[in-house]
């Protein structure tokens, strides 16, 4: 069984890689853009707030940046050390998708990243700008490049198999597969929601930290209303995703509802502990109707039940259920808790309330909820690629056909090797978010114990 | 023009030819940040942030020649971006938790809590090392045709010592370059050490190459091509001459010549780059599989030469105006 521990390792290498790398982009692709409303707010308004908002979030950019293109340098490497089948089989669409990523974002993020972080003063206003907008859409077309890829492996089209070698036969059918409008909305949402909760937590710490900047208070607006008009959108969106994902990948559908059998009139399971072994729903409590609602929008439309996805000889063809249907849950959930918070705090703040308006509950809420972003995105991330398996491109490449032949003792060394690195790099993150967080609230006042802040204009201004 | 009527021809030489200049393009960039890195030691606590801020602007974009090699490799050379990778499994592995470690302790070493500070510099200095030992060992293997036997792990053990100095060499022409004082005369006194490990690591590997191979043997002691490629040795000896006394002579008082160190070691990285192109072309994994049996498809790879040919000069010109906006000597790194 010896390949099977490699196949297990080296997917669990490669989902911890991803999880860790994921992180950092979704913060980064929206993060540059709000990064770059603030500086056209302030070109705009000659307001020097907006450019201390700016130099407060550009530092967690460069942060965050950092650790995103680390991250996704280990990746474009394991494609190789793990998953050679995966390259020798579809490279010729896999490739130029990823070079196309390469030559057209990264360089024009990476280089322009410099002067974004460290020529406020060295260039001219409008070349800072102009920086800051190539970073901008340098992180949004790898976000396109990426996505079309991955929609790609999920819903494959314009190709054909030779000697089990992909050819393409049309770049439109690829780039433009069924997928990906879907996919690639859903994220970019996804990243706006999750900058938009950071902002909103890290300023809420602030403030309960006494800080009373009118740079805050800009951050907080900017951070509640971005959550409160982008979270409707990305309901709407996750809807029609699903219904994308129902017509071209069934049986992952079937497993995110948790719904055994073809039938009508399916009901909407809120909670229960799938058994693959009995192939059936232990603890189940249900809205009736409520999957052909929300799949067919009739009471008794017909939605996929899993054991349509078994062989004959019994060889399983669907995702493993349980991962699936919790993963699906915890994002959904994450996603009203969003709606809550965000519609609640946009209403306390009505009418020129601002920060003040906020019950002191409503700004702790705030604080937990600056990461719940990222609980979403993964648990969405999962639903999608574990509901993809035992596939990794959708019908034509197995997970399992595209291991490499690397003994298990490497892949296991390696894999506590990365795990250990995360571990430490996620915690000193967190940390150096709630350090700048505080030493932002707290200006140059001398902590106890500690020397001054040595940079005098990061004082925040005193309120109103 | 026989060679342009067969595109499976000449497309792989093309990609082959991409993937050799960005390898080269990042071994001079990385090699100097991460030269950098492996100085951090020998320096006091104010020359090290200025260290950090004579690479800040660059390193990012620096690294990004890594990701395009491996991206071409990957891309144009799929069947042979498995066979490397999988053969330098580990090494690949140690560099990729070097590089994690060295790039995000630029940001956490200034981002941090002060007292935390050290452990960064720590990871800075063990990132950097990590990530040019596990590079030299890979370039090791590779010239020993990736084979997995106790001399050959010797030798790469050997070219892993001196990817070391070499790298800590580029670092240290870089420093004397955009920095002054105190840290340039000291830049000096590290490139100076750096010059041996530099010639012996060229000579050895300028040895064993071809001894490992007959057909490599073949490629350089035949006539006419000895006498063709007698300018490499000639041209590495005259550049490591120009090294030694120009390093011999700085800091000048006017600063004068100041780029010259960094330029001949450059010059050294070209030539001995083009030894060993030549050598190892046709193959890609050496001795088993050349660039035309390893290439993908030739319609892949027109529509990714065609990306490739407009927005090379593209990045080029836009890497040259971040190296212009951070010219002359490195002074503090602000966000404000």
């Amino acid at each position: 069984m010896e390949a099977l521990d490699t196949l297990l390792l080296s997917r669990i290498q490669f989902a911890a890689n991803i999880s860790f790398h994921i992180l950092f982009p979704t913060i980064t692709i929206a993060l540059a853009w709000v990064l770059l409303f603030f500086k056209w707010r302030y070109n705009r308004t000659g307001d020097y707030d907006w450019m201390r908002a700016y130099f407060f979030w550009v530092k967690v950019f460069a942060l965050s940046f950092a650790l995103g293109v680390v991250s996704g340098i280990t990746m474009s490497f394991q494609f190789g050390t793990n998953w050679p089948g995966y390259m020798e089989s579809v490279g010729n669409i896999a490739g130029p998708l990823l070079a196309y990523e390469i030559i057209t974002a990264f360089f024009l993020e990476a280089v322009f990243l410099g002067i974004m972080l460290f020529g406020f003063r060295k260039v001219p206003g409008w070349l800072h700008t102009f920086a800051t907008a190539a970073v901008a859409v340098g992180t949004l077309m790898s976000a396109f490049w990426i996505l079309v890829l991955n929609s790609w492996m999920h819903t494959p089209q314009g190709f054909e198999m030779r000697d089990g070698v992909a050819h393409v036969t049309s770049w439109m059918e690829i780039i433009f597969n069924p997928s990906m409008p879907y996919r690639l909305i859903h994220m970019l949402l996804a990243s706006g929601l999750t900058v938009a909760f950071l902002v909103a937590g890290i300023s809420a710490l602030r403030w309960l930290m006494r800080d009373r900047s009118n740079e805050l208070r800009k951050t907080m607006r900017v951070g509640v209303w971005m959550g409160a008009l982008l979270i409707p959108a990305q309901i709407f969106m996750g809807d029609l995703h699903g219904l994308n994902t129902l017509e071209h990948q069934p049986a992952k559908v079937a497993a995110m509802e948790g719904n055994w059998e073809t039938g009508s009139n399916v009901p909407l399971v809120l909670f229960a502990l799938p058994d693959e072994e009995a192939r059936e729903n232990r603890f189940e409590l249900a809205i009736p109707n409520g999957a052909s609602l929300i799949l067919k929008h009739s009471a008794d439309g017909v939605v996929p039940g899993l054991n349509d996805f078994v062989a004959e000889d019994g060889t399983i063809e669907h995702p493993p259920v349980a991962p699936v249907f919790w993963s699906f849950r915890v994002m959904v959930g994450v996603g009203f808790a969003m709606l809550t918070l965000s519609w609640a705090a946009a209403f306390a703040m009505r009418g020129g309330r601002g920060v003040e308006g906020l019950p002191r509950p409503l700004l702790w809420a705030f604080v937990p909820m600056a990461l719940s972003g990222w609980v979403a995105t993964l648990a969405g991330w999962y639903t999608t690629e574990i509901g993809r398996q035992p596939w990794l491109v959708h019908g034509v490449l197995s997970t399992e056909a595209a291991v490499g032949d690397v003994p298990p003792s490497m892949v296991m060394s390696t894999l506590i090797a990365y795990l250990a690195v995360y571990a430490v790099l996620l915690a000193a993150y967190l940390g150096v978010l709630v350090h700048l967080a505080r030493k932002q609230a707290h200006g140059a006042e001398p902590e106890p114990g500690r020397a001054a802040d040595p940079a005098p204009e990061m004082t925040p201004v005193p309120a109103e | 023009m026989t060679l342009f009527a067969d595109p499976t021809l000449w497309l792989p030489l093309a990609f082959a030819a991409l993937m050799g200049l960005s390898i080269l393009v990042y071994v001079v960039l990385d090699g100097y940040d991460l030269g950098v890195g492996m100085l951090f030691p020998f320096a006091t606590a104010s020359e090290r942030d200025r260290m950090v801020a004579s690479i800040g602007p660059f390193w990012d974009a620096n690294e990004t020649w890594l990701v395009l090699a491996v991206g071409l490799l990957l891309v144009a050379f799929p069947y042979a971006h498995g066979t490397i990778l999988t053969a330098l499994y580990l090494p690949v592995a140690i560099m990729l938790i070097g590089l994690i470690l060295r790039g995000v302790s630029f940001e956490f070493r200034v981002k941090a809590p002060a007292p935390h500070k050290w452990a960064w510099n720590a990871a800075f200095f063990a990132g950097s090392l990590m990530a040019a030992a596990a590079q030299g060992w890979m370039l090791g293997m590779y010239v020993m045709g990736l084979e997995h036997t106790l001399g050959n792990a010797l030798f790469a053990a050997a070219s892993a010592v001196f990817l070391c100095i070499g790298y800590s060499l580029i670092g240290a022409t870089w420093l004397i370059l955009k920095t002054d004082g105190d840290l340039q005369r000291k830049a000096v006194r590290w490139a100076r050490g750096g010059i041996w490990g530099v010639a012996g690591g060229l000579a050895a590997i300028s040895a064993a190459t071809p001894l490992v191979s007959p057909r490599i043997w073949e490629k350089w002691f035949s006539v006419p091509e000895i006498f063709l490629l007698a300018p490499l040795p000639i041209l590495s000896g005259v550049l490591l001459a120009v090294l030694w006394f120009s390093l011999r002579r700085l800091p000048t008082a006017d600063d004068q010549f100041a780029w010259l160190p960094f330029t001949a070691t450059t010059g050294l990285v070209i030539l001995a780059f083009i030894g060993l192109a030549y050598s190892f072309y046709p193959y890609v994994v050496p001795e088993r599989m050349t660039i035309y049996e390893a290439a993908a498809a030739p319609g892949s790879l027109f529509i990714m030469l065609i990306g490739v040919l407009v927005v090379v000069p593209v990045i080029i010109g836009y890497s040259a105006l971040a190296y212009w906006v951070f010219r002359g000597k490195a002074t503090e790194l602000r966000y404000d």
